[in-house]
């Protein structure tokens, strides 16, 4: 097997392409990082010389608004200029290959390259065809990786809980299909959580889940039991009905997150949710908006885990 | 032509043989000995002289896909790899149906003179699992066998009809077992791999039940069926139930599924992107032990050359498939090792068993027997890279290794039609 594709022969980290094989102290580093530009973040003049200069190019092969934006955000902040291409709807369709769309994005001397795929692995191959100096962050490749979000959970969850070595985190939903969920769970893992649960129906638990260091709940009551932290996953409205699930209302029944099941976990319980919510699916709109919520602050905290990402990769 | 091959250590899986030796060729034919001085002699001091290796599968990509590969570079490929007959599945566009491509397709390979090419026709037109081929006709063309390559065949009742048919005539069918509706969508093994790189899978209970439906069918019909490229121990399970039981069946399984797993696919690599896709090492073992054992018959190449830029696509994109017939010999003789068998052993996997499925007279060394011949060296390093493959596809997981055993000479029909340079 080839050696970590994102780390440099320093072991410092050149790509950010998953979680998982990002050693404890780049993972802390990350996070440290982060703390430091949440105070940027808040004050008057919100920009940091970092990336002046550079070129960040968001290269979404899936449409997305919110962390398309988030990272416009965080690149700006950081005094890049920022290019976005919704390739779904350009070259693509014209038939153009991803490694045809990314050398020619290059030759525009590009710096960094925020990707977003559908298909998992992607943005292992275009990591293995830029140059020496271009850096590619993956922002979403199909069911594998979301590693800025679950930076995010991770920030978040320090945020409130402080110490990982004696919390229980609950993540509950559509794990089969959900990038967020393995990202999390990776760098849960990582900093040595001792339990992480998943919590969801057959059908949407993926074969052999618990090789990845977790334990699985059927039964979401029993699941939330004693959890210090839940997390909520996105059901994409195309798996509500057909051979995954019923219907959204039998979902809802078993496995959505209201007071009365949250009331299970610990009275100092956070709950986590990636976005965009579908209240009344996955979540009641009283929990969202309850105490118990930190939904928005992880919005917050996601731009400042972006803008670290972005100045460990390319900063000089 | 007359031709000698002196002082060589011949092997023949067939009767047993390995001892140190002559082998003699007039007339395209292995023969007792030599009238007078012959036209030619090969030294084959040091080197192993055997059976041309006999490959159940290599797809040349004849009609329709010149893109990926063109005859001439596949046959040059399986000739330089030491084989010298190749069945070729029907897959091909337009699909292996009718009489008249199976003709040209077994022209045009005659007129190359170089392997043996035995066409396996299509079971069904179009391969499109609804109405069956004029087998008699194919057979007379020149299929030796009727499959549904890759192609889905979902609706069990006509699978049911063709074994049926084809069992009226003898004729053998290749199935690969695997239910569509199940392995729908998948494009990795369903397991903690797949997991983690978040691919969509195919549980291995996918070829299981179709295997189950397949032998229910054997019962039913008598049909003779060779199972193709078994992907999972508990086939191997099921085959050698079935074996024990006396059904008419045999199997073969792909050489990169015996060395192998899920594991290697790394950080998405799309070399490792097969159909059948590789299973656990669990999986992968108990492949290897049933190809020891006998339960699988033989091994094949299963050989898929495909273009660069359908390799270089995200994983679940990229097309499947790998390039094999150069690495048939060195991957055979790599598991052989593995396994500590005699040399005869090993290749009885790649030159009489095969010939048997096939039902050819080649595969074995006995006076009278077609001259298909390879001589190797079973220790030289084979470093496979690009260059070093002839195949238009150079889509291997075994790219950057060196592997032991190089061909140095292939005859077919008493011809040299291969000799490194």
């Amino acid at each position: 097997m080839q050696s970590n594709p994102q780390l440099n022969e320093h072991g410092e980290l050149r790509h950010l392409l998953s979680i998982e094989g990002l050693p404890r102290d780049v993972l802390g580093s990350i996070l440290d990082t982060a703390a430091s530009f949440v105070g940027v973040t808040e004050r008057e003049v919100k920009k940091v010389p970092i990336l002046r200069g550079k070129s960040v190019f968001n290269l979404f092969f899936e449409p997305s608004t919110r962390t398309r934006t988030t990272f416009e955000i965080a690149a700006k902040r950081l005094s890049a200029d920022v290019i976005n291409l919704n390739v779904a709807a350009s070259s693509q369709t014209k038939g153009e290959s991803l490694l045809d769309t990314v050398a020619n994005l290059s030759a525009m001397q590009a710096d960094v390259f925020i990707v977003r795929h559908a298909s998992s692995g992607a943005p292992y191959l275009i990591a293995q065809h830029v140059k020496p100096h271009e850096h590619v962050i993956n922002a979403g490749d199909g069911r594998h990786a979301h590693p800025t979000q679950g930076l995010l959970d991770l920030y978040t969850i320090r945020h409130y809980k402080r110490d990982f070595s004696r919390l229980c985190v609950a993540i509950v939903g559509d794990v089969l299909h959900s990038r967020v969920a393995r990202s999390l769970i990776h760098g849960l893992t990582t900093l040595a959580t001792p339990e992480v649960r998943v919590i969801g129906p057959q059908t949407l638990i993926p074969t052999g889940v618990e090789s990845l260091g977790v334990r699985v709940f059927h039964d979401m009551r029993e699941g939330l039991r004693g959890a210090d932290v839940v997390v909520m996953l996105r059901l994409q409205s195309e798996r509500m009905r057909g051979a995954l699930l019923p219907s959204a209302q039998e979902f809802f029944k078993h496995y959505g997150l209201t007071a009365e099941k949250l009331a299970l976990a610990r009275p100092d319980a956070i709950v986590m949710h990636p976005g965009p919510m579908n209240r009344g699916v996955e979540i009641d709109s009283a929990v969202a908006d309850g105490p118990h919520s930190v939904i928005l602050p992880q919005v917050t905290f996601g731009i400042a885990v972006r803008m670290a990402v972005m100045s460990m990769v390319a900063g000089t | 032509m007359t031709i000698l091959i002196k002082n060589g250590r011949v092997i023949d899986p067939a009767s047993g043989r390995d001892a140190i030796g002559d082998i003699s060729i007039a007339d395209g034919r292995v023969c007792e000995s030599l009238p007078g001085k012959p036209d030619r002699v090969i030294d084959a001091e040091g080197l192993v002289v055997a059976p041309g290796l006999i490959d159940l599968s290599a797809r040349l990509r004849e009609p329709g896909y010149e893109y990926k590969a063109t005859l001439e570079s596949e046959m040059d490929a399986a000739v330089a790899g030491g084989v010298t007959s190749l069945a070729c599945p029907p897959d091909t566009d337009p699909v292996l149906d009718e009489p008249g491509l199976v003709d040209m397709l077994r022209r045009r390979a005659k007129a190359l003179s170089r392997a043996r090419v035995y066409p396996v026709g299509a079971l069904t037109v179009k391969l499109a699992g609804e109405r069956l081929t004029e087998m008699a006709e194919l057979a007379e063309a020149g299929c030796v066998a009727f499959s549904h390559a890759n192609a889905p065949l979902s609706d069990t009742q006509v699978l049911w009809r063709a074994l049926q048919y084809a069992a009226t005539f003898d004729f053998a069918v290749w199935l690969r077992a695997e239910d569509y509706a199940l392995a729908r969508g998948g494009v990795a093994h369903d397991g903690d791999v797949a997991t983690r790189l978040g691919l969509p899978g195919i549980p291995a209970f996918a070829e299981t039940i179709a295997l189950a439906t397949v032998l229910e069918l054997v019962r039913a019909t008598g049909a003779r069926v060779h199972v193709c490229r078994l992907s999972s121990g508990a086939a191997v399970h099921l085959m050698r139930e079935a074996k024990a039981e006396g059904l008419p069946v045999s199997c073969d399984v792909g050489v990169h599924y015996v060395h192998l797993s899920e594991v290697d696919l790394g950080y998405f690599d799309s070399h490792c992107r097969l159909v059948p896709p590789l299973r656990s090492q669990r999986d992968r073992d108990a492949l290897s032990s049933g190809l020891a054992d006998g339960t699988i018959d033989c091994l094949c190449s299963d050989h898929t050359p495909v273009d660069e830029d359908q390799k270089q696509l995200p994983f679940a994109e990229a097309e499947p498939g790998a390039t094999g017939l150069e690495l048939l010999l060195p991957l055979t003789l790599k598991w052989g090792a593995q396994r500590k068998l005699p040399l005869v052993e090993t290749l009885a996997r790649i030159t009489s068993r095969p010939a048997r499925i096939l039902g050819v007279q080649s595969g074995r060394l006995a006076h009278g027997a077609p001259a298909d011949i390879v001589i190797f060296d079973p220790h030289a390093p084979f470093a496979v890279h690009a260059g070093s493959l002839r195949s238009q596809g150079k889509n291997t997981p075994f790219l950057g290794y060196e592997l032991e055993g190089r061909v140095r000479y292939t005859l077919v029909a008493g011809n040299l039609v291969f000799e490194l340079a």
